[in-house]
């Protein structure tokens, strides 16, 4: 009995001493971040290791913000305006469609259901070059709708939503039903509010999925105007027009709000991990 | 709840059916997803095919069709060819990669008691970046050629002398740069998944193996846990793998799209990329598309079958 409470203490604290290198190991990109974006250029290229910034040059991101040459504040705006209308148009277009692929009898649900399934098959990623051909036609180039709409519309989702509301209790449904209420008004005061978990789970994944996103934008918008935070880092790294401790200084300003809304949301986006896999 | 289990049939109660305000509210909900993917997903792949089939040089209208001569010249293009490798070679390292990695992590965090929120949550946080900026600090910092890179001075500490990582064909330091930039990035959204896979293992299971004389640690993984996770695995190597064949972002921020670095290991997107939107070639553009995804339908059909037979015995 004493051998193995002795084996395990050991493997305690081995297992805690892993998980705290780990944890290390995991945070040095974030520290590695913050450190360079409040060094002067030369402390980063020195070969002489800096710890701590001292003093910090929050300066970095005064000069970020004035530098005419680096459209960051437009980055940002744009970045902020295609997520927000893709997270509000995804989960609404997504729950109506779940709904009555669920819950509305109607002649030619499973032709839609069905039509819907193999549009999830297709793998989206390569299908840019021919959703560029068709955006180019449409005169979607170089705008913000033209890189939000293909964004707002997701198979996925709506199979998701409506394997929610599958599971939604039909005596709710058909008491509102009862008392009158049209399919619009039984989706609109009886299902969207009690919707709150799955509209929390996929809208902060769609979120952060669209602040992320990078080939689409890319192929998109190809004029400064309507680069997101993500094309405008990339152009800096790739094309190397500023200077180092700047660029750090906008990978913070990029990756902050996302680590935030993380951080205050991770319940959320836990049960959406989740959600995703089918474990919900 | 798994997905499988709850495809029922959804209730359909006769007298409603055919009920006129019913049909009307259907379509009407329907309708902006059904037009939405209509126009941004099916019209693509129709026009797309059409255009592979086409000399679509500078144009995105379908016109001149050559048959299926960009299907050929694209097979028999080494740099398309070498793209596939490359991609194959990527897949090769971090699917089963990220499996353990995140699996091994959801072991660690699921037994660490009181510090399980605080782990969980440190692992998953990567998951808020995105790969410009993993890419940025992957390619400018941590593996920057210089000396003054953080990796290239730690091995100083060790004697050893700079090494260019991106830069350099032999030995192939670039994959190692590329593999732990998307390993960082995704083993905590895996291991999400794999912590609730462990969750919904009854705790009888356990103590019914215990009782049987399974002893804790590996016999206990490889004869209760790993079989329990079956349809966890199946789900995290699937999304894996895909996604990983749609590798980009990385490749085309820490190696570029064009010039020797890129070279090294450029993936199919990033080829595709060049093709259609710097040579403006969309025939062949359009092609390539389908041939990739015909590849990605036939390697999951593959793994299908692997795992499929690994369940038989």
């Amino acid at each position: 009995m004493k051998a193995q409470s002795r084996h395990n203490l050991l493997s305690q604290t081995l297992r805690y001493g892993l998980l705290i290198f780990l944890v290390v190991l995991f945070l040095v990109p974030f520290y590695l971040i913050v450190r360079n974006a409040l060094l002067t250029d030369r402390q980063i290229t020195s070969l002489r290791w800096v710890w701590l910034p001292a003093p910090p040059q929050w300066d970095n991101f005064r000069k970020l913000f004035a530098d005419p040459a680096a459209p960051m504040l437009t980055g940002l705006w744009n970045s902020a305006v295609i997520a927000t209308i893709t997270l509000v148009l995804q989960m609404l277009f997504s729950s109506m469609a779940g709904y009555a692929l669920a819950r509305i009898p109607a002649r030619g649900r499973n032709a839609v259901f069905f039509l819907i399934l193999s549009t999830l098959m297709i793998p989206g990623a390569v299908t840019f070059v021919p959703s560029y051909a068709v955006m180019a036609y449409l005169g979607g180039v170089n705008t913000r709708w033209g890189i939000i709409a293909p964004g707002v519309f997701s198979a996925f989702s709506i199979f998701l939503f409506r394997q929610f509301y599958l599971r939604f209790p039909t005596e709710i449904e058909e008491a509102g039903r009862l008392d009158g209420l049209s399919y619009f008004g039984v989706y609109r005061h009886l299902l969207l509010p009690n919707s709150t978990s799955i509209l929390m789970a996929l809208g902060v994944l769609t979120f952060i999925g669209s602040w992320n996103s990078f080939l689409w934008p890319l192929v998109i918008g190809q004029d400064p105007s309507a680069w997101t935070v993500q094309v405008v880092l990339s152009t800096f790294l790739t094309a190397q027009t500023i200077n180092l401790s700047q660029l750090f200084a906008a990978a913070v300003v990029s990756v902050a709000p996302l680590v935030v809304v993380f951080l205050l949301m991770q319940r959320y986006i836990v049960e959406g991990a989740k959600f995703a896999s089918g474990k919900e | 709840m798994k997905l499988t289990r709850s495809v029922s049939k959804p209730r359909l109660s006769p007298s409603r059916r055919g009920d006129r305000s019913a049909t009307l509210a259907f379509w009407v909900f329907v309708a902006p997803s059904l037009i939405g993917l209509t126009v941004f997903t099916i019209v693509p792949i129709v026009w797309g095919f059409l255009l592979s089939l086409s000399h679509a040089q500078n144009t995105i209208r379908v016109g001149q069709f050559v048959g299926l001569a960009n299907y050929g010249d694209l097979l028999t293009d080494e740099a398309f060819l070498r793209s596939l490798k490359t991609i194959l070679v990527f897949a090769v390292f971090i699917v089963p990669l990220t499996y353990a990695v995140s699996l091994g992590l959801a072991l660690l965090v699921n037994r660490a008691g009181w510090g399980t929120p605080f782990f969980r949550t440190v692992f998953f946080i990567p998951s808020a970046v995105s790969y410009v900026v993993a890419a940025l600090v992957w390619k400018v910092s941590l593996f920057n050629g210089l000396s003054f890179g953080v990796a290239n001075q730690m091995i100083a500490g060790f004697g050893a002398g700079p090494i260019a990582w991106i830069g350099t064909a032999s030995p192939p330091w670039y994959w190692l740069v590329l593999v732990t930039a998307r390993l960082w990035l995704q083993v905590g959204f895996f291991m999400i998944i794999f912590l609730a896979g462990l969750q919904e293992i009854p705790r009888s299971i356990y103590e019914a193996a215990e009782v049987d004389g399974a002893r804790p640690g590996w016999p206990m993984l490889r004869h209760i846990i790993l079989p329990q996770l079956r349809s966890t695995t199946i789900s995290v190597l699937l999304l894996n793998l895909i996604a990983a064949f749609q590798a980009f972002d990385e490749f085309y921020n820490i190696l570029g799209a064009t010039g020797a670095n890129a070279s090294l290991a450029r993936p199919p997107l990033v080829y595709l990329y060049s093709l259609a939107l710097s040579d403006q070639d969309f025939g062949r553009g359009t092609a390539g598309a389908f041939i990739l995804t015909a590849v990605i339908f036939a390697v999951t059909l593959i793994q299908g079958r692997i795992i499929g037979f690994g369940e038989a015995d």
